[in-house]
């Protein structure tokens, strides 16, 4: 084949073993309409050449990515993305195109559960966001709006002082005028996003640092708060110290403890990661604990990337290593430890979502379904396209309010359709996007973490503790 | 790119480029700039705002389908959501001589979808209502979008199912499974999709829309529909779309049975067959296909297996229970020694799982590959399997084996490193030895995968002049200015006009360089 002109590129397959050598580099570059354009990625990690050369093209990733599934487009799927890295890669310019196509992956992981080339998608759209956030100028509104989050969401203090204000509104009634009005979805439909977003605020509880097990101790661990977990649902908290301590676990729980970096290692914000993640590991490590158990499927998936995040760092990555190695999910650990506290029956259906950040991230499906069906009486749903995201995707939800919102009525559709009366699910985010399409639904449904409904059973709690909250 | 799904044709002259025929098939851009300029026009009007794609960046991810080894960039990707804004699309192309190439998912892995660098991809994957499911007359009325297995969800409550089932089901579309008259495992008892497209809204090269069967069976006058089906896109698109649904069976059994060689399975499946029991899938997997299946998807299939057998047997229970007792003793007669009856839908569909995963898995034990698609009659399974291992052995390329083994339809994975100079070139040879196996044995080139751009040059071997020529005839009625996914199909554009027999010029547009005759 002669190598061709204008937009004829017919190429040549891409080895495999020494992407230096003779990979995705190597191709020559992408016509640049003769300007010299800067190509999308620097040489600090840029997505992997070998990892991308994984992808067979196959297609079997597209049914189960939310974008593809809304808008039925390549450059918003996976191997659409595969390519548009690659084409980075070979000298094509980051555009706003380009861009768009990356920010709009939710970076569920469904598709790494569903490709069956074993392609790390995660990986490379992890490096992928790295570069964007080095080398793409966004629109200022945009730029604004991300610091805005960051400078909240990771932060306890911060939005501990949101509490009060955000408490007193819901009191007042206000909230149903405002989204009554569909004013603020006119002017800003952003904020709209973030106001429909917050839950009904339940009473703090403050945690001592360490419950003693009961009976036997059988293991002593840590517990990670999280932000949005601890702030906006304290009670998730309390009940995990609880269910630990009545399975045998002495449960440590830092005061020093602060975010753990999720959003920031899921939007690219590299360096603000590695200080969250150090600090994290800082605080742990000082607790003495073998085992870090976390509630929040977001934090968990984070957390047991620790040893990527700070690979670089001679003076952390060793012990990057071995923390993320200790990480679990609470239902992990207590699988693991096999459950012997006496459950109470509790006559209730649940439906149970799979948070993908437990489900395609960690690969945590069986233990939480396991844990609900020793509680005598329960009866466990399955949701239909349960391994389509709810459109929460950390705050993906609050960037592009639309396509959430449709994804979240879908999601409410699938859940409502299994006639349950609580739906149980493992992540903050979670929770709050679907009780807000299920609200405007009208479904009214009770919502429990996993670990609240074993809580309720451990302790002869009647279902109504967990019963409809709107 | 690890995948490499599908062969290049011997003429390629080196590994991983394109053949003269398939650079023929992608078109030059800029031969028909004001054309383009003036369907861009008018896809811009018909469309929606985000249904028209041109920029260069966003015109990448749609270069190839599942046959990543051909790659080409349109010129512009049109997505429509209506079969009227589909039709206006081809009108203006044919009105400006603008080829164009359809394109359900993406998945086809003959490269049928490879588009044109001087032409218009026509996406349907925003065309996926399901208009009906008929449980009354036992039919589905679906968009070309559709994909495979939600025609199943969406009648499996109403006790029905969509019969073919390529391995691709979860993704593929029904358009695509119309143009390339898809099959799957199933097709052994079912038959392919021409068994099961009873009528299709046809979008002409001309931009008309036509209507082609329908809910009545056998509608007298030529077959038209027939025709089109499995015609690979170079007739026109097929837009809505019905198709017979079949009911779900009272009863499923699926087996899973381990052997110590491909010749030991091989004889079970002559046995079963030979006794008049006819499952609803025979599928074969030799060791190295349940490596990488095992690898992928921990599907547990029999450890130390040489071959294994999956069984489904279907239908109603009394009747499955009978054959199910033949077709166990068929297997231990000819030395099965494991034998695993799935006893729930999660272990039947992990069963499933390792077959239906087994082309993309192959990608764990192999950074390249090439899947074949030779069809052999069954009573020769034996004897090409000897002669592919024998192959392999000889040219030291590993061949992994995946396929239907109840039809004859043979997949051969041929695996290589592309990175090892010649293992590519070395990888095609044993491909193409595999096809040539295939025809001596009185088989065929292609069972389910179609031709397209891949197979194009293999066509010669198959048919003569005389038979290529009638083809063309077909084609050119429907598409005098050949224009609907040109170059695929056959190994070069005839043109139409030409007279079949000897030329006494040159062609104009063969002169001018434009098309090549063959």
């Amino acid at each position: 084949m002669a190598e061709q002109s204008g937009q004829t590129r017919v190429q040549q397959n891409e080895p495999q073993a020494d992407p230096q050598k003779a990979g995705a580099l190597s191709h020559g570059p992408v016509p640049l309409d003769g300007s010299a354009l800067r190509s999308a990625f620097d040489d600090e990690h840029p997505p992997s050449a070998e990892l991308i050369s994984d992808c067979v093209h196959c297609g079997f990733c597209l049914p189960t990515c939310p974008t593809y599934t809304l808008w039925g487009e390549e450059m918003d799927s996976p191997r659409g993305r595969i390519d548009l890295m690659k084409a980075g890669l070979q000298g094509a310019p980051m555009t706003g195109t380009m861009v768009q196509h990356f920010d709009a992956c939710l970076g569920c992981m469904a598709c790494v559960t569903a490709c069956p080339s074993g392609v790390q998608y995660d990986k490379l759209i992890e490096a992928t966001r790295v570069q964007v956030e080095r080398h793409h100028d966004r629109r200022p509104g945009d730029r604004a709006l991300r610091a805005a989050i960051f400078a909240l969401f990771p932060h306890k203090k911060r939005l501990r002082a949101l509490r009060g204000p955000l408490r007193a509104y819901q009191a007042s009634g206000l909230p149903r005028v405002v989204r009554g009005s569909g004013l603020l979805e006119r002017l800003a439909p952003k904020l709209a996003a973030m106001e429909g977003l917050a839950p009904p605020l339940e009473k703090r509880e403050k945690l001592p640092t360490r419950v003693s097990a009961v009976g036997t101790r059988r293991a002593v661990v840590g517990l990670l708060t999280g932000c949005v977990q601890g702030e906006f649902f304290p009670g998730v908290n309390a009940a995990t110290a609880r269910v630990l301590a009545a399975e045998g676990c002495d449960v440590v729980i830092p005061r020093k403890q602060g975010c753990c970096g999720a959003l920031s290692v899921h939007n690219g914000r590299q360096v603000e990661a590695e200080k969250f993640a150090r600090a994290t590991i800082d605080a742990f490590e000082a607790a003495g604990v073998q085992t870090v158990v976390v509630n929040a499927a977001g934090c968990g998936s984070s957390m047991k990337e620790y040893a990527e995040v700070l690979a670089d760092d001679p003076a952390y990555a060793e012990r990057a290593r071995a923390f993320a190695a200790s990480v679990r999910d609470v239902s992990e650990l207590l699988t693991e430890l096999g459950t012997v506290a006496e459950r109470h029956p509790l006559e209730v259906t649940v439906a149970y979502h799979d948070a993908c950040h437990l489900a395609h991230a960690q690969g945590v499906r069986a233990q939480p379904r396991t844990l609900l069906r020793e509680i005598p009486g329960l009866r466990l749903k399955e949701i239909a396209e349960a391994e389509i995201c709810c459109g929460s995707a950390g705050i993906w939800n609050i960037l592009n309010p639309e396509p959430a919102r449709e994804l979240g009525d879908r999601k409410a559709r699938n859940i409502a359709a299994t006639g349950a009366e609580v739906l149980v699910t493992a992540n903050p985010g979670c929770l709050m996007q679907v009780s807000s399409s299920l609200q405007r639904q009208g479904t009214r449904i009770g919502l429990a973490h996993t670990i609240e409904v074993l809580d309720a059973s451990i302790r002869g709690l009647p279902v109504s503790t967990l019963g409809p909250q709107h | 790119m690890s995948g490499t799904h599908g062969t290049e044709t011997t003429a390629g002259p080196v590994e991983g480029h394109v053949p003269p025929e398939a650079t023929s098939a992608t078109g030059e851009a800029g031969d028909n700039s004001a054309g383009m300029a003036a369907v861009t026009r008018v896809a811009r009007a018909t469309l929606s705002p985000n249904g028209v794609i041109d920029d260069p960046t966003e015109l990448r991810t749609y270069e190839c389908d599942g046959l990543a080894h051909y790659r080409v960039t349109p010129a512009l990707v049109a997505l429509p959501e209506t079969t009227e804004q589909l039709a206006a699309v081809v009108r203006a192309c044919s009105e400006h001589r603008v080829p164009f190439v359809a394109r359900g998912s993406g998945t086809g892995l003959s490269g049928g979808a490879l588009p044109r660098a001087d032409g218009v991809l026509i996406v349907t994957s925003r065309m996926r209502t399901i208009r009906e499911i008929r449980r009354e007359d036992q039919r589905a009325v679906v968009d070309p979008g559709v994909i495979n297995l939600d025609v199943t969800r969406a009648a499996t409550p109403e006790g029905y199912y969509y019969a073919p089932d390529p391995s691709s089901q979860q993704i593929c579309s029904i358009g695509g499974n119309l143009a390339e008259n898809s099959g799957g495992a199933h097709c052994l008892k079912y038959g392919f999709t021409s068994n099961h497209v009873l009528g299709a809204e046809l979008v002409t090269p001309q931009g008309d829309i036509v209507q082609l069967g329908g809910l009545a069976p056998d509608a007298p006058g030529y077959d038209l529909l027939g025709t089109v089906v499995g015609s690979e896109g170079t007739l026109g698109i097929a837009t809505t779309t019905t198709v017979r649904l079949v009911r779900l069976p009272e009863e499923v059994r699926t087996l899973l049975a381990g052997f110590r060689s491909t010749d030991e399975a091989g004889a079970a499946t002559s046995a079963i067959i030979s006794a008049g029991v006819l499952p609803a899938a025979i599928e074969m997997m030799d060791a190295l296909a349940i490596e990488a299946a095992e690898a992928a998807v921990h599907c547990n299939y029999p450890a130390g297996a040489g071959a294994v057998l999956v069984i489904e047997l279907d239908g109603a229970s009394a009747e499955v229970e009978h054959e199910y007792a033949q077709v166990e003793r068929f297997c231990t007669e000819n030395g099965a020694f494991e034998l695993r009856l799935a006893t729930d839908p999660a272990e039947r569909a992990l069963i499933w799982k390792g077959r239906k995963s087994a082309f993309a898995a192959v990608g764990r034990i192999s950074p390249d590959y090439i899947v074949q698609d030779g069809v052999i009659p069954r009573t020769a399974l034996p004897e090409v399997l000897r002669a592919i291992a024998a192959l392999s052995s000889s040219s030291g390329v590993r061949v992994a084996n995946v396929f239907h083994a109840g039809d004859g339809n043979l997949h051969p994975l041929v695996l290589f490193d592309d990175a090892r100079p010649g293992a590519g070139r070395a990888a095609e040879e044993v491909s193409g030895a595999i096809l040539d196996l295939c025809i001596s044995h009185g088989g065929a080139i292609t069972g389910e995968h179609g031709v397209g751009v891949d197979k194009a040059a293999y066509m010669p071997k198959m048919f003569t002049d005389d038979d290529l020529d009638t083809m063309q005839m077909v084609r050119c009625a429907f598409d005098p200015d050949n224009i609907s996914n040109p170059g695929k199909v056959f190994p070069t554009p005839r043109l139409c006009g030409e007279v079949p027999g000897k030329r006494k010029h040159a062609h104009p547009l063969v002169e001018a360089g434009l098309a090549d005759a063959f």
